[in-house]
């Protein structure tokens, strides 16, 4: 039955809040997809802090450069110190000469790669210069192809790393008929997290009970609702706070959005991560496995049985 | 002083420190806390502040004057994030992809575009119960730009308008958490002695390197995940300064909203004990440790 599949289908894991279990769930489902008739291409979206390769085993097939951005240089040779490039800078990132002998600078961390100071420099003075802003790879475990990458500390372009390695992931789908394409998502709800739903079948949000966790969550719930992207919801850490819990089950029925398991607290997570194993291999038949378990083959009907999704 | 508090991982406990050591702080000093995790700002849930301003954060957009525009394309040239395009013989305007730099305006050579500020989230302002000045920005719901709002929130508060500033950071490592931390005094990194908590602390490292600001940990939920932190740090040269311990109490407490310090009162000495070695730290002359 899955002989002719028109398309990628793409499940994009999300939370809002960080620190939920976004990638604990995805090694999991990675786990129990490649235990499945279905094979998938996975991809760590959270470009900035990523550790989903950390349990997956990940062995890197290629590497490659990621250099998106770029930054001003005032060659100081040039500088007469007319101070136009301050001026017209307006993220704070040109520094002026503390003494005569000095010219200006640029402050690399906070240069967003604008040029208006090269525009406006009347001695030519400025150039912009290319950064190197990561790596991205593309990696083999043993439960499919993955793509990930990691962002230099305190570099910039996330969004568009995110979308490169996508774009790869996909592509290898596509060439090698695999029907379903993983996103493990950063938190939040902006650039990254935009780049990363974009295109997206299906969002299953990772939700933690208490005032922190249901605050975040309705946020991504509004972020999805904007983009059109339907949505699960899972519960991790659910009987931590079983009032939060329940919250989130009365967030859920007023947005629509069906909540497709509950995930205990169970010391078997953290075990797993430190043996760098998804917890469903690691422990298959503890309470977060199982919980888990239920989880993907709610998933499965959403994404592959024909009426479960878009309602 | 000015304290950043930042961990790389989401979910480490920033906002539990962050919150903890402005109330702990509060009675002895004067203090400002601004929440710079305006993509999911939680920091008012535990510090329960009443808020008496809200203005809107904004992006300076282009707006080109069809009468006077040759459609020439030069602010097309000059845009360096493609935010603008040809569009037959018009000039459109990408308003997600423009970061407000001002330069298509600045180059048209009609002077055919005018800047209008566009709402991309909101800046609150307020106080607590406590007495901490407090501000939050809050991203608006599809926009993709968290930095300006981290700006616009900073630029609101004056740095010597208290004794102590904290900053709550947003999760990562990369453009808003460099707008949180880039002028800290200190920087406080909470992480947790997992895998994950551990990898993303090195980047935090390589931020707080390249800012070149003195940095300290807290390692939360110890003996949750059995990882050391201890060598890690040692070859960064940067101390620990607390552990606090894997409690169900204190997550149960988090959950309903309660400061740590509430849940267990005894922190309140340690966290002051962290404020006074951070202050001693930085009135140290350089290149003695």
């Amino acid at each position: 039955m899955i002989d002719k599949i028109p398309q990628v289908k793409q499940l994009v894991i999300l939370s809002g809040k960080g620190g939920t279990g976004k990638t604990t769930l995805s090694a999991a489902l990675m786990h129990l997809l490649s235990e499945s008739p279905f094979e998938g291409v996975f991809v760590d979206a959270d470009v900035d802090a990523a550790n989903l390769a950390l349990v997956t085993g990940a062995q890197i097939l290629e590497t490659h450069l990621f250099a998106s951005s770029q930054s001003a240089f005032i060659d100081p040779g040039l500088c007469i110190a007319c101070g136009i490039c301050e001026q017209v800078c307006r993220f704070g990132a040109i520094l002026p000469p503390i003494t005569e002998q000095e010219v200006y600078q640029v402050k690399d961390l906070l240069c967003e790669g604008c040029a208006a100071c090269v525009h406006t420099c009347p001695e030519s003075a400025i150039e912009m210069v290319q950064q190197e802003d990561g790596e991205w790879y593309h990696s083999l475990t043993p439960y499919g192809h993955q793509f990930h990458a990691e962002l230099f500390p305190a570099a910039e372009n996330t969004g568009k790393l995110v979308t490169t390695i996508k774009q790869h992931a996909k592509l290898y789908a596509e060439d090698h008929h695999i029907p379903l394409m993983l996103v493990d998502g950063p938190p939040g709800i902006g650039c990254p997290v935009i780049s990363a739903s974009a295109g997206a079948d299906l969002a299953l949000l990772v939700a933690e009970p208490g005032v922190s966790g249901i605050h975040d969550l309705e946020r991504i719930i509004k972020t999805l609702q904007h983009f059109r992207i339907p949505a699960l919801i899972c519960v991790n850490k659910a009987d931590l706070y079983e009032r939060g819990t329940q919250d989130i089950r009365v967030l859920a029925e007023a947005y629509g959005y069906p909540i497709v398991g509950e995930i205990p607290f169970d010391e078997s997570i953290p075990h797993a991560m430190v043996q760098a194993q998804p917890v469903t291999l690691f422990k298959p038949h503890s309470k977060a496995s199982i919980a888990i378990r239920r989880i993907w083959k709610n998933i499965r009907d959403a994404l592959f049985t024909k009426g479960a999704t878009d309602d | 002083m000015k304290i950043a508090v930042a961990s790389g991982k989401g979910g480490t406990g920033k906002t539990m420190v962050a919150t903890s050591l402005a109330a702990s702080l509060a009675p002895r000093l004067s203090v400002q806390f601004l929440d710079c995790d305006v993509e999911a700002p939680n920091a008012h849930l535990f510090l329960k502040p009443v808020i008496n301003q809200v203005t809107p954060a904004v992006i300076q957009l282009p707006e080109i004057d069809k009468a006077r525009c040759t459609v020439c394309g030069r602010c097309i040239q000059v845009c360096a994030y493609n935010a603008l395009a040809k569009i037959g013989e018009n000039i459109l305007v990408f308003p997600q992809l423009c970061h407000g730099c001002g330069s298509c305006t600045r180059q048209c050579p009609e002077k055919a575009i005018i800047e209008v500020p566009k709402q991309i989230g909101t800046i609150s302002l307020g106080k607590t119960a406590g007495d901490i000045s407090y501000g939050m920005g809050e991203l608006s719901i599809s926009e993709p730009m968290p930095t300006p709002i981290i700006n616009q929130l900073k630029a609101s508060f004056s740095d010597d308008g208290a004794d102590l500033t904290i900053l709550d950071s947003p999760p990562g490592a990369s453009c808003s958490v460099v707008a949180t931390v880039h002028d800290a005094d200190f920087v406080l990194l909470v992480t947790e002695p997992t895998p994950f908590g551990l990898h993303d602390l090195k980047q935090m490292l390589g931020v707080v390197a390249q800012t070149g600001t003195p940095a300290g940990v807290i390692v939360n939920r110890e003996g949750i995940g059995g990882t050391p932190v201890e060598n890690l740090l040692f070859e960064h040269d940067i101390p620990i300064l607390l552990t606090i311990p894997f409690r169900i109490e204190i997550a149960e407490g988090l959950a309903a909203g309660e400061l740590l310090t509430d849940i267990l009162p005894e922190y309140k000495t340690r966290f002051i004990d962290i404020f006074n070695v951070i202050q001693n730290k930085l009135k140290q002359p350089e290149g003695t440790k």
